[in-house]
């Protein structure tokens, strides 16, 4: 091994123990880092990119089995090393781990400052070093007035800042090696990308390794050299960022590239990958990819696929590679056409949702007795939705979108200004006239179905509701919707936690649509799915637009699902809406600064190849 | 703090006034406090004279706001069964009360938390399960029974600590270990499900992640989190030892408060009864405030609201 | 949901299946309850037990061998068969009066679980409605009912039992009122924190976007999910309400003699204590069994229908 290699590990295998039997976790994991490289390592849910992470950091649950043929890290082998060797060299100061919960991370009763410099102090370090270091650490991760936070608690800071507050601390111990499991996931996207700024900035300046992990293919592009592909617990490919990312073999990186909403154009059908992750619980053998993969043969399911190296250090598993000659993944269930844009359909003047000068105030106290202030959750906010149209809106946390949802719903009352469903003013209308008009899909497909009820008494309930039918009728209709959105008939028996989360917002669709109202609102629809599950929603929600001729106005944050799903676009911020118009205008020549900062914010796979060309 | 601390007791005041109120009431209405003195037999006219000379017959609010004005100032009453200002038997008969739970108090520190954090350690292990186990055995034995099992042994057969009266410490051993058992389970319970869900917690893994183990981790990182229910707990748990005590104080002949007030019901002595329970009430609610102000010193979250 | 929780949940999701074979899912979930059942052995001891005296209270006529009532004064104090001066006649032995032991003892465990499943339910009324009250409207409502939370707390629990029941006139119906009407705090923790909890989630705002109305939300959404635990307080409180009883009686200001109260019958048992112990561990036994019979069926109902929350 040569003197640059920081980090090695060799057929890695982790096993957890459940109640259905031993999962494998992580399978044959191989991984090279040298100094000063950054390695981002990308798969969905299921995929074991964090416990590799965890395994190597002894973070594993309780029960949970580690086995490697090599495991070493700057010649130390860490297989064997004993815990107390362990924990007193490794971890914390030659590799630092920091986590996707910022909020949580931090322990909510000791200030900033003792759990910065406790583990220099702990090390030999005076005091006033420590805290000079912390200080210098705290201007270098950009937190305003870091002598004041230091002495401040966690519950103080903002989730951004709480997150550079652990990248600092992290670096107290000049770790050689950096693990950041999903760092920004959980941050807006303006501050997402000042985070991914300065992680590079720091490696930069410090000479540091990092593992970057992310389901988000575009964060890994902008900010890694190398890229590793995980699903159903194994690599599947490894490589240059840009060789991986822009001309990748293995059918599931294609399939991955293609999902992303950010490439297709409106009206395009996205290449989404059919199925879900299957069970890591006893698997099959041969190719973990293969069940959902269109070019897999009986070849790939007898044993283990080897790995085929490629230039530059990369490799693939796969007996089927796919180079770049052909055309986007063949997948089982698009049998239509592919990425033809078709021309917007003209929007008709039949308002379908105007809403006009909306403001909603909310008073807010500290603790029981404390003195009330306002927080205006939304400012002076006007939108309108024609019949056929999507509109988008797109903000961050703190911008008032999902107030205003619960408004346009008619579940909340604005205290200024109107709301007007098919010309007709929601405050006027019974609730069972409003459900006819407007129906919501929300964000968590774990919370929005309830849990004590199977789905087909949960899609049946509205018309049950109204009074609308006799049993047979329901159960006619029920099953009709289930099919139209892509759901077996046997799962009107099943309750939720038997469903994937696909399959749970496939019902709470169905569950919205069979009252057909004129107006299907979505409060980020998507954002809790992995990738390939999201391309497949939002296929399903363009069909039945289609065919239900639906009007939707569609929260998100993911700028890609807007250039994929929208007609028209409403940017908030801090409760008020600072642009609207058609989608190309909006997202090519925004004319509002903050707009273009959200959209110079987002990363993306053309911002990186365009960066290294 | 302070105005936390202040807006805490403010709150207490408004609850010791409810509480005071729903006493009143519900004594008072139960029952016609005058026959329950004069007793079954009395005759009408020595009734009546009762019921002038405690101020029975006049409207309720009145009698509620003259009682309320009274205790305010430090007057308790007398007590017509005892013959003695309510006051004097309250400062004759605290002390026994106040030792016992006291004591009773540090038998349940001493055995529910270190159990409770043994168990929490190893979830699922021996040492859990017989913790548990010692739980739910404790949560089922009836207490008063209890303390007649340990009069049995202790008497006849084990003659270490004696069974009756409140003389020496030895006396209390036996009743404080009757008292603080039946509080064990639930301090248990709260210690283990607390520290494991602290050990779970994300804040945890990351000392973990840098290198924290063992007693450690637990000291540095884990304890001040999980005591923070329990502070609470331990506090409310010495106000309710106080009324709770009347069990044991009866099978161990303690002349405590709760003995005196299991008399006064059995005499009918509606007023004093009623002062009892208020001043109980009060022991409560001062713990429950002393356990808020605590519960802020230990997290800044609550202090800084 | 933590990544480790989605790779959990990821790892053990169905796979897409194949035409063929179209997995059960009803069954699968049948089955997995019941396999959580039957490994749990403290559910399964505790259910056999409470099983077992509901058993004994309804068929207390046949079972017992004599008249609980019936004095034999001749035959006072007479210890259990197996000990000397027993008889086969009273296996139990009698009480100071005559009364076969065992007769009472069958017989009283009508009295206690006629008190602790009436004052468990009365419990249940008033906690659950203030509790279900408190958490979905919130603002004023609840914190009127945390204000009388805090008091009920703060009231010595039995001393105030006792001095109601004696004053109103101690009677069955008056213990089982009184013990309910004290005993609603548990329900009303646990459904109150349950109900915030289920208000925020979407299903609910779901239902309020197809038209249900409040009642119906509360009905049709929110209690359905509050059952199990409601279930699982509901047990505990049967213990607590049948160890109060008990404490009452044996002070003397609860069930009065005649009545076969187990409590009642240590009390009058106490003053024999040393030599004829059986006077007060018999009945304490009983109550012990009942209880832990009540609690270990509770503990296990918890862990079989919330497995995550094992405590």
């Amino acid at each position: 091994m040569d003197d640059t290699s920081l980090l090695h590990i060799d057929d890695l295998d982790v096993t957890l123990p459940t109640a259905a039997g031993p999962l494998r976790a992580v399978r044959g994991m191989n991984l090279s880092l040298r100094k000063g490289e950054a390695l981002g390592i990308v798969g969905e849910s299921g995929s074991g990119k964090s416990m590799t992470a965890l395994a190597l950091m002894r973070l594993l649950p309780p029960g949970a089995r580690l086995r490697a043929g090599a495991l070493r890290y700057a010649g130390h082998d860490l297989e064997a090393m004993p815990d107390a060797d362990f924990a007193a060299q490794i971890a914390g100061r030659g590799i630092a781990m920091i986590f996707q919960e910022p909020m949580t991370s931090l322990n909510p009763v000791y200030t900033i400052e003792r759990q910065m410099t406790e583990l220099m102090v702990r090390d030999g370090a005076s005091a006033a070093r420590a805290r000079e270091r912390a200080l210098y650490l705290l201007d270098r991760v950009k937190v305003p007035d870091p002598a004041h936070r230091l002495r401040s608690y966690p519950h103080q800071l903002s989730g951004g800042q709480r997150q550079r507050v652990m990248i600092a601390m992290a670096l107290m111990t000049e770790p050689q090696l950096l693990i950041a499991d999903e760092p920004t996931t959980a941050l807006d996207v303006t501050v997402q990308a000042q985070i991914l700024e300065l992680l590079a900035e720091l490696r930069q300046e410090f000479g540091m390794a990092m593992i970057l992990i992310t389901h988000d293919l575009a964060v890994v592009a902008n900010a890694v050299d190398r890229v590793m592909v995980m699903y159903g617990g194994q690599p599947l490919e490894s490589g240059p960022a840009r060789t991986v990312l822009g001309d990748p073999r293995h059918p599931y990186t294609r399939g991955l590239l293609e999902c992303a909403p950010g490439k297709a154009g409106r009206h395009a059908r996205l290449n989404a990958i059919p199925g879900i992750v299957p069970s890591l619980v006893d698997p099959l053998p041969g190719c973990v990819f293969g069940p959902r993969c269109a070019h897999a043969t009986a070849e790939c399911r007898n044993g283990d696929i080897a790995r085929t190296p490629r230039d530059a250090q990369g490799w693939f598993r796969c007996l089927h590679p796919q180079a770049a000659a052909q055309p986007a993944i063949a997948t089982r269930a698009n049998t239509a056409d592919t990425g033809v844009a078709q021309p917007p359909a003209r929007p008709s003047a039949d308002i379908v949702l105007s809403a006009t000068h909306i403001t909603r105030t909310f008073s807010q106290r500290k603790g029981i007795f404390g003195k009330p202030y306002q927080v205006r959750a939304v400012d002076d906010a006007s939108l309108q939705v024609a019949h056929g149209e999507t509109v988008a809106v797109v903000g961050e946390s703190g911008s008032g979108k999902s107030t205003l949802a619960r408004i346009l719903l008619g579940l909340d009352d604005p205290d200024q200004g109107e709301v007007r469903l098919d010309g007709r003013p929601v405050a006027g209308l019974s609730a069972a006239e409003r459900a006819r008009l407007v129906q919501p899909v929300f964000q968590d497909p774990y919370s929005s179905l309830n849990p004590r009820r199977p789905v087909g008494e949960i899609v049946a309930r509205p018309l049950a509701l109204h009074g609308e039918a006799g049993a047979a009728d329901l159960r006619r209709e029920t099953l009709r919707m289930l099919e139209r959105v892509g759901l077996p008939q046997r799962v009107i028996h099943s309750y939720p936690n038997q469903l994937s989360g696909g399959q749970r917002q496939r019902v709470a669709i169905a569950r919205a649509l069979i009252l057909r109202p004129r107006l299907l609102l979505c409060d980020e629809p998507t954002s809790a799915l992995d990738v390939s599950v999201q391309a497949q929603i939002l296929n399903l929600l363009q069909d039945l637009q289609e065919e239900f001729g639906l009007s939707m106005l569609f929260i998100t944050h993911d700028i890609g699902v807007v250039r994929k799903i929208a007609d028209r676009v409403a940017v908030m911020r801090d409760g008020r809406i600072v642009e609207t118009g058609p989608a190309g205008t909006v997202l090519e020549r925004p004319s509002h600064d903050y707009t273009a900062l959200l959209l110079s914010s987002v990363p993306t796979l053309a911002h990186a190849f365009a960066g290294a060309a | 703090m302070l105005r936390f601390a202040l807006k805490r007791l403010g709150l207490a005041v408004l609850v010791a006034l409810a509480v005071s109120f729903a006493t009143f009431l519900l004594l008072n209405l139960a029952t016609d406090p005058a026959q329950a003195i004069a007793g079954e037999n009395a005759e009408p006219e020595l009734v009546a004279q009762i019921r002038h000379e405690y101020g029975f017959d006049r409207p309720f609010m009145e009698r509620y706001g003259s009682w309320l004005a009274d205790a305010v100032r430090g007057d308790f009453g007398r007590s017509y069964y005892w013959h003695d200002s309510v006051s004097q038997l309250v400062l004759k008969h605290a002390p026994p009360t106040i030792r016992l739970a006291l004591m009773a108090l540090m038998v349940t520190v001493l055995v529910a938390i270190p159990l409770g954090v043994i168990a929490a350690l190893r979830p699922n292990s021996a040492v859990d399960r017989l913790a548990l186990g010692i739980a739910v055995s404790a949560q089922a034995i009836p207490n008063f029974w209890l303390g007649l099992m340990l009069v049995i042994l202790f008497s006849v057969m084990l003659p270490i600590f004696p069974v009756s009266g409140d003389t020496s410490w030895l006396h209390y051993v036996l009743p404080a270990l009757v008292l603080g058992t039946s509080s064990v389970p639930a301090v248990m319970r709260l210690t283990r499900a607390g520290l494991i869900e602290v050990m779970g917690s994300d804040y945890v893994r990351t000392a973990r992640a840098k290198g924290y183990r063992g007693i450690e981790l637990l000291a540095r990182h884990a304890l001040r989190n999980a005591i923070l229910p329990i502070v609470s707990v331990l506090a409310v748990q010495l106000g309710q030892k106080f009324g709770g005590s009347v069990i044991v104080e009866s099978i161990f002949a303690i002349n405590g408060l709760g003995r005196l007030t299991l008399q006064s019901i059995l005499g009918s002595d509606i007023p004093t009864v009623q002062m009892l329970i208020f001043i109980f009430a009060i022991v409560f609610i001062l713990m429950n405030f002393l356990a808020d102000v605590l519960n802020a010193l230990l997290d800044p979250r609550i202090r800084m609201g | 949901m933590t990544n480790q929780d989605k790779t959990l949940a990821a790892g053990l999701a169905a796979t897409a299946p194949p035409p063929a074979a179209e997995p059960d899912f009803d069954a699968q979930r049948r089955q997995a309850f019941w396999r959580r059942v039957r490994g749990h052995r403290g559910l399964q001891a505790g259910a056999a037990i409470l099983l077992a005296l509901l058993a004994v209270a309804v068929f207390a006529p046949w079972l017992a061998p004599h008249d609980p009532n019936a004095q034999s004064l001749a035959y006072r104090l007479l210890p259990p068969a197996w000990s000397e001066g027993g008889s086969w006649t009273y296996l139990l032995g009698t009480d100071q009066v005559g009364r076969d032991y065992l007769s009472r003892l069958i017989y009283g465990t009508r009295i206690s679980l006629v008190v602790g499943f009436g004052a468990a339910s009365i419990g249940c009324l008033i906690g659950v409605t203030l509790g279900v009250c408190a958490g979905y409207f919130g603002g004023r409502i609840d914190s009127l009912v945390s204000f009388l939370l805090t008091s009920q707390l703060a009231l010595p629990g039995l001393l105030l039992a006792m001095a109601l029941v004696f004053i109103i006139g101690p009677s069955l119906w008056v213990v089982i009122g009184i013990i309910g009407g004290l005993h609603w705090t548990y329900y009303l923790v646990v459904t109150r924190t349950s109900t915030m909890r289920l208000r925020q989630l979407d299903f609910v705002a779901a239902a309020r976007a197809i038209g249900s109305s409040r009642r119906q939300i509360l009905w049709h959404e929110i209690l359905p999910n509050l059952l199990n635990q409601i279930i699982v307080v509901f047990t505990f409180e049967v213990g607590i309400a049948v160890l109060a009883e008990a404490a009452l009686s044996f002070l003397g200001v609860g069930i009065q003699p005649p009545t076969p109260s187990w409590g009642l019958m240590i009390a009058e048992g106490k003053m024999a204590i040393f030599h004829r112990p059986w006077l007060v561990v018999l009945p304490g036994m009983a109550l012990f069994l009942l209880v832990i019979g009540a609690n270990l069926l509770g503990d296990g109902l918890r862990d079989v229908t919330s497995p995550e929350k094992r405590n």
